[in-house]
């Protein structure tokens, strides 16, 4: 980190739906770097600066809510915990995360896609007696490990660089992909959920579901939270094919 | 005009607004929510260290329960709070963490047997119980006697708000992503809904509910440097007041965490030093205990965030090129531990400053965390002045805070809210039947439509990024963590001017649809007013009390300002808002105002105080046999729904 401020250069993805007759291009911005830079910064520097219509999403700026997923010179990754300073050459291309719907720029409709993916795999504890649990009482025992190996797998931000550096998923539209097979692992771990086998064969036994995997793992290569993705593929998969 | 009907309207999909949408829901009436973005990114997935609740499983919370809760969340607010809510919120608290557990959050469990534990500095052996093993385990915070702070490593936001979100989905609730509620729509002293703006199309439609709440969380970004997330501007508050109707209640109630890292503001939980982490100077000096000898670095966030700011005054600060901060060390805890249960901290560490929290010290200093004051409401939730609003979580002043909240309360209080809050709002929808005229509607969304268009056609004008940033560096400098009557008097003038600058805001792209900069245009405004009622609630509150500190008044003064400040904005004209005060009152509180027990006590006070600790002698003597439940109802009957009303076990304690 030096406090010269090179020059930076961000080549950045440009095209807004909304706007008629808009068309996609790559347009270069010049940001002077300042010591500890981020995207986030430079990315507001720009807007603020000089292009007010600069599209983007932050909420956290601190790489725990999963809004800022983008492709950084070629990689998925989030962009508010990425520093310049990273780049040798000060050259940094962004691009919106593929594989979900264009809202403008490098904003996303990663939303739309997670809730369509909780709601397919039912993303939540299945008990048929959860509704009879007396609050007043007790909570129900759980082992120490097992609660910390779930929150392991839970600590997935749903910020969708594992769909873009899915290859499976280019290739099968409606494709799981890894953060759905994390979030059914997830359930499967935890003994509060009911759920047998056979019946998560019916939500993920098939082409779309684990068996569709190519096993390219890009997902594992760009999880920017070092999810096991590899691990849990493999584990759902034998599980898997082990009912029927 | 785009009119969506439902009966209960929810603005903000965090764990306060997802909560009390449940809730509805629960109880059969429709509920929509409305989210800047999708609802597990809202701001309670930051929460990092925990959440409150007197379970008392781990061998550390052995003797907790609702009492010493309540004693230190009203210890925690110098007295400011609202008793009957801070009751409310204890007792519900073991049920909402348990229904989570259910819901499955993954909690950390007690681990039966011995465990090695950094306690002041040294590393002890504890023996946890093994009838408790399996159950939910708890850490140490500041400010609390117990341990009492519920978590799943240091990632407790994350996985309530994912559990919470999860059920949400489950029922079938919808969450309109990437829509801002701009302007409340009201007559009459009723609140009908909210004019819409979708972020994406620019589309402005009404949404039209019995009961509206909203739980946008906090005004940080009225600070310069914070450690919210940056959608944390108070837009919902900041619509209420504009309805001129509805009370914001003690605005100038705001947190600062001692630990925020330097230069970009972003927090490492308090569990860094409730697991046994320190404060180090520019010597490498542990500072806290020659300050506060007693809970040294876990006394109550404002005390060490002043306490840390005199230090670094005294010249003991290491300097930066970002001015002087302190260090954090937690290297004693050891690798094992922070990879365990202080991992998004040493991510945040080794992403944002390039360093290794296993060997390494962090360089922090107090940084504005969180708003006390917000929508004030009774303690159904409802405003006490705008009927069908209703308000939860940190967006609100329900008043269980006071001037200063206790770590591990405030994810606490948006779940615990949220289901007390929710089952009003039920029961609002079954009382009230929705009786709307569609004029009322259409001149709401024709102001609304007619400010947008303004903004869109002013030719030239100010900048509203430009107009924020002026702002904040007010704020900053101004109406910070230490207070005085000057530099409070010249915020106030300067804020005056920026609210006239920021009525002709001009736009350099001037587009309907998705547009930065018009979002930016449309709240600004709204943020300056929000930093007026601080600033100017800041300025004639002619005390300290909690996170409120005025050098130039620095003892609590009970005699003139036990009390809460109510703000409006009746004449959008004006240039200030209008600030009254109620009073907190003594003759009703089941704990008198005492000391905090932090450096000189100093405190004027209240000539009831005297009165309310003699009768309360007097009861307790006139039912020697009666429990703690029992003398609770004598000293603090509470108002709360039955469902909530039922003990709570403990393990070895059982209901008593």
């Amino acid at each position: 980190m030096s406090d010269e401020g090179r020059i930076l250069r961000f080549q950045i993805f440009r095209y807004n739906p909304q706007k008629k007759g808009d068309k996609p291009r790559m347009v270069t911005y010049e940001v002077t770097e300042a010591p500890g830079m981020t995207i986030f910064i430079a990315l507001n520097d720009i807007r603020e600066n000089q292009d007010p219509s600069l599209q983007f999403d932050f909420i956290c700026r601190a790489g725990i809510c999963g809004s800022c997923g983008m492709v950084i010179n070629g990689a998925p990754d989030l962009a508010c915990r990425t520093l310049t300073s990273k780049f040798e050459d000060g050259e940094i291309t962004l691009l919106p995360l593929p594989g979900f719907e264009l809202i403008g720029d490098l904003s996303v409709n990663t939303g739309k896609f997670m809730r369509g993916m909780s709601e397919r795999v039912e993303s939540w504890i299945h008990d048929p007696d959860a509704d009879k649990v007396n609050y007043n009482e007790l909570e129900e025992r759980m082992d120490p490990d097992i609660m910390e190996e779930v929150y392991e797998l839970e600590r997935c931000v749903e910020c969708g660089c594992c769909i873009s550096a899915c290859a499976t998923k280019r290739m099968r539209p409606d494709f799981l992909s890894a953060v759905g097979f994390m979030r059914l692992a997830r359930f499967h771990l935890d003994p509060r959920d009911k759920r047998t086998d056979e019946e998560f064969y019916e939500i993920l036994g098939d082409d779309d579901g684990v068996f569709g995997c190519m096993t390219l793992l890009g997902c594992e290569d760009y999880c920017p939270k070092d999810l096991p993705h590899q691990t849990q593929i493999a584990f759902l998969r034998r599980k898997m094919a082990l009912v029927k | 005009m785009n009119i969506i009907y439902t009966d209960s309207l929810v603005i903000g999909g965090g764990l306060a607004g997802l909560r009390v949408a449940i809730a509805a829901k629960q109880r059969g009436y429709e509920s929509i929510i409305l989210s800047l973005m999708p609802a597990k990114r809202s701001h309670s997935a930051a929460a990092q260290g925990g959440m409150q609740a007197s379970l008392g499983a781990c061998i550390k919370g052995d003797g907790d329960d609702e009492d010493v809760h309540f004693a230190d969340t009203v210890k925690g607010s110098d007295w400011g709070c609202d008793q009957d809510v801070a009751r409310m919120f204890v007792n519900t608290s073991p049920k909402a963490i348990r229904q989570l557990s259910a819901w499955g959050v993954p909690w950390s469990r007690v681990r039966g047997g011995d465990r090695d534990v950094i306690i002041n500095g040294e590393k002890v052996t504890i023996t946890e119980k093994h009838d408790a093993h399996g159950l939910i385990t708890a850490r140490d915070f500041g400010g609390t006697k117990k341990w009492r702070t519920c978590y799943t490593s240091d990632g407790t936001g994350h996985t309530m708000l994912y559990a919470m979100d999860n059920k949400a989905i489950e029922l079938n609730i919808p969450v309109h992503e990437r829509k801002e509620a701009i302007a409340l729509i009201h007559d009459d002293g009723v609140c009908h809904g909210a004019v819409v703006r979708d972020l994406i199309t620019g589309e402005l439609s009404a949404y039209i509910a019995k009961a509206t709440t909203i739980a946008t969380g906090g005004y940080g970004r009225l600070y310069s440097v914070s450690t919210n997330a940056i959608i944390c501007e108070g837009i919902g508050a900041a619509i209420a007041l504009e309805t001129g109707v509805a009370t914001l209640g003690n605005m100038e109630a705001v947190q600062f965490h001692p630990t925020a890292i330097v230069p970009v503001g972003i927090l490492t939980t308090e569990g860094c030093r409730g697991d046994g982490g320190l404060l180090l100077d520019k010597d490498g000096y542990r500072f806290m205990p020659d300050y506060e000898p007693d809970k040294k670095e876990l006394a109550s966030r404002d005390v060490v965030s002043r306490r840390m700011t005199e230090h670094m005054r005294k010249g003991k600060g290491v300097p930066s090129r970002y001015g002087d901060h302190l260090w954090l060390d937690i290297t004693l805890l050891g690798r094992q531990h922070i990879e365990k249960n202080l991992r998004e901290v040493k991510e945040i560490c080794e992403y944002f400053l390039g360093i290794d929290p296993v060997k390494e010290y962090i360089p922090v200093r107090p940084t504005q965390h969180y708003s006390m004051g917000g929508v004030r409401t009774q303690a159904t939730g409802e405003s006490p002045t705008l009927q069908g609003l209703f308000s939860c979580g940190e967006a609100a002043c329900w008043d269980m805070h006071g001037f200063n909240r206790l770590g591990g309360n405030s994810v606490a209080e948006t779940v615990v809210a949220g289901m007390i809050v929710g089952e009003y709002v039920a029961d609002h929808c079954a009382k009230k039947s929705l009786n709307v005229s569609t004029t009322v509607i259409e001149h709401f969304m024709n102001r609304e439509t007619d400010k947008i268009g303004a903004l869109l056609t002013r030719e030239y004008g100010e900048n509203p990024f430009q107009l924020k940033a002026e702002m904040q560096k007010i704020m900053m400098d101004k109406v910070g963590i230490f207070r005085n009557g000057p530099d409070l008097e010249a915020a106030v003038e300067e804020l005056k001017l920026l609210n006239q600058r920021a009525k002709k805001v001009a736009l350099r792209n001037k587009i309907s649809s998705s547009n930065p900069e018009l979002v930016e245009a449309i709240r600004v405004p709204k943020m300056i007013k929000l930093a007026q009622c601080v600033a100017y609630g800041a300025m004639l509150r002619t005390e300290s009390r909690g996170a409120h500190a005025r050098e130039d008044y620095p003892e609590r003064n009970d005699r003139d300002w036990l009390k809460r400040t109510l703000t409006t904005w009746k004449d959008d004209d004006a240039d200030l808002p209008e600030i009254s005060y109620e009073d907190l009152d003594i003759m009703k509180m089941e704990m008198p105002p005492g000391s905090r027990g932090y450096g000189v006590d100093n405190t004027v006070h209240h000539p009831d105080t005297e009165k309310r600790v003699a009768q309360i002698e007097e009861i307790k003597k006139a039912n020697p046999t009666a429990d703690r439940h029992e003398m609770q109802e004598l000293l603090n009957p509470l108002e709360i729904p039955e469902k909530f009303k039922g003990r709570n076990e403990r393990i070895g304690r059982g209901y008593n």
